[in-house]
């Protein structure tokens, strides 16, 4: 037994900890905050790594055997969940070096988002259902110190709405926890499916699921219940839109895949049927939004409603095509996602709106942002190098097999939905008459390039890459289609 | 036992959800406060009500209650505490920024077109 799996989680706490007694000063913090990523990374890759070697990585706190202790389960689909979300923080934490502005440095900034990656790395790893939502409420907590952080007009009405929204849903969860616990008498994630397995999943536990599907749901926004997502995500600046974006909705997709993959399996045609048409109906009402809107931020934002949509789609195939292509297409979503958001930042600093009609002509006078841009777009669309591309066939293969035809027609219009509305972005922002800009200096603009830059490279590496990171993948979509394997790690310790 | 904890959980949630629905924000978190007790009590009726059974395995003890929901309402009830302190923080600031409780006039997106 190593510790390895705790580091990813440990680390940015640590560092957390220490950055606190630095609070006045910002050139410490940065310094601190980005060495304690790269810590974090390495123990991640580590991680990665001895997954690959040796199988699921078991941890029992206080070395309790595995259904009383809690545990703490790193296999290769949460292994690679840290170290896309390790990997993207560190780009967006160097981005806010010239984006964020000293105000908000100062006021625990950097300390909010370790303590955020804390909570969300903890998340992945979990192996106890209770656990499970401490671990969300680390990451709320911190979020709403992110959201609110500057306190402007609005930041406040929005922030109060995403709170209650959240506060609401945890309590739901607490509620769920307690029905399953009285159903099943364990906590533990394996134990749990062992225990559903025994009797079969009678209707009681097919109510618990979909009380599930409603509370990972309201935090990784599928269909009905996206409705506080638009509005509180607009709020904040935009690196911590590109946090929140990238990884927030991305736990509970997470949660709904490890819980519908491991626990609820045995009533497939009801419940995994509900999922796929409410990812359906996402798909679609984040395309009618996705069209609706003339704000970079809001047609941004609406494509991460869409990109939930496609990855649940996958999952509820419940065959290896589909969920290797939903966790293909979930690492693709959060790398490309923050590439997009810090790039339309990047936009919205140098022309001082986000509002589309109030540009024009950026082809010009910053061209490399147009082709990194226009590269990051085709990337979200899925042309065939980039990395959209491979998930999404992936996932329509899954589903043609397990005979979703119609979803998987609406899955590809989608498609072509979702580059219209980038593209309409490139076409309004970079083509046309240069409209007057304001001054601003040359050196922040080269600053925010760096990180947005390297996300995009790394998206397409992730694309043009596909043959070596598919062992990797298999691995995880393995874990969630036997979940014997998953069990047999933790509870044969 | 059990029956009376179900009708207190049950009215709990009712009288949470209606403060909830309402407009004020104080009363919507008071809403959400009740919501969480509600939760908690629900916690500890389902790992079963333990009478005057110790909460321990020993030696020649063969009756005994379950310990695991007590301290998940521990961990829930500080973690709800924490929030709500927050939210009523929060709400204050929101009130002075905007000179209003009323939720509906904190609509948004008066932003966008």
């Amino acid at each position: 037994m190593i510790n390895l799996p705790l580091f990813p989680i440990l680390l940015p706490f640590l560092f957390a900890i220490i950055l606190l007694f630095f609070k006045e000063n910002i050139r410490v913090q940065r310094a601190l905050t980005a060495i304690g990523l790269v810590v974090s990374l390495v123990a991640a890759l580590f991680l990665v790594a001895k997954v690959k070697t040796d199988g699921i990585q078991a941890l029992t706190l206080g070395s309790w055997p595995a259904p009383f202790g809690i545990s703490m389960v790193s296999d290769m689909f949460s292994a690679v969940l840290v170290t896309t979300t390790i990997i993207l923080t560190l780009c967006v934490v160097i981005y806010s070096f010239t984006a964020i502005g000293k105000e908000r440095e100062r006021y625990f900034y950097y300390p909010a988002i370790l303590f955020m990656i804390t909570g969300v790395n903890g998340a992945f790893t979990t192996g106890d259902i209770f656990n499970m939502f401490v671990f969300f409420e680390v990451l709320l907590i911190a979020s709403y110190v992110l959201i609110v952080l500057g306190g402007e007009k609005k930041q406040l009405r929005e922030s109060i709405k995403y709170v209650l929204v959240n506060v609401i849903s945890s309590a739901l969860f607490v509620i769920t926890v307690a029905f399953l616990y009285s159903v099943i008498g364990t906590l533990n994630m394996a134990d749990i499916s062992v225990k559903i397995a025994e009797i079969g999943q009678p209707g009681i536990i097919t109510v618990i699921a979909i009380l599930m599907l409603v509370v990972f749901g309201v935090k990784g926004s599928i269909f009905p219940l996206y409705f506080w997502l638009p509005g509180s995500y607009a709020a904040p600046p935009i690196p911590v839109l590109a946090l929140f974006g990238a990884l927030l909705t991305k736990v509970g997709v997470y949660a709904i895949m490890r819980t519908y993959t491991l626990f609820f399996v045995h009533d497939i045609g009801f419940t995994h049927e509900i999922l796929s048409v409410l990812a359906i109906l996402t798909i679609i009402a984040g395309c009618i939004g996705a069209l609706a809107y003339f704000d970079l931020k809001q047609i941004i934002i609406y494509n991460i409603v869409i990109a939930v949509g496609v990855i649940l789609f996958g999952a509820a195939q419940m065959n290896e095509a589909g969920l290797t292509g939903a966790i293909f297409y979930l690492i693709h979503d959060m790398l490309i996602k923050g590439a997009l958001f810090l790039l339309i930042g990047i936009i919205i600093y140098v022309t001082g709106t986000s509002n589309l009609r109030k540009m024009g002509g950026l082809m010009k006078t910053h061209a490399p942002l147009g082709w990194f841009y226009i590269i990051a777009a085709f990337g979200l669309a899925g042309i065939p190098p980039l990395s959209g591309f491979i998930g999404k066939m992936l996932i329509v293969q899954g589903a043609f097999e397990a005979g979703h035809v119609w979803g998987s027609i609406i899955l590809l219009l989608s498609s072509l939905v979702v580059l219209l509305s980038v593209i309409r972005i490139f076409v309004y922002a970079f083509w046309g008459e240069p409209v007057e800009l304001p001054k601003t200096t040359h050196r922040p603009y080269r600053n925010m390039m760096i990180p947005a830059v390297a996300l995009v490279v790394l998206s397409v590496l992730y694309g043009v890459g596909t043959e070596w990171l598919m062992p990797y993948m298999t691995d995880a979509s393995n874990v969630l289609l036997q979940p014997s394997i998953y069990i047999d790690a933790v509870l044969k310790e | 036992m059990e029956l009376i904890m179900i009708i207190v959980i049950g009215i709990l949630f009712m009288a949470a959800t209606y403060l909830i629905l309402s407009r004020s924000i104080l009363k919507i978190i008071l809403g959400t406060g009740l919501l969480s007790h509600g939760a908690h009590l629900l916690i500890l009726t389902m790992g079963g009500l333990g009478g005057i059974s110790p909460p321990v395995i020993a030696d020649g003890v063969t009756n005994y209650a379950d310990p695991l929901p007590q301290a998940l309402i521990l961990t829930a009830i500080v973690i709800s505490f924490g929030v709500t302190a927050f939210i009523l923080v929060l709400a204050y600031r929101t009130y002075a920024e905007h000179q209003t409780d009323n939720m509906n006039l904190m609509r948004g997106n008066d932003e966008h077109d």
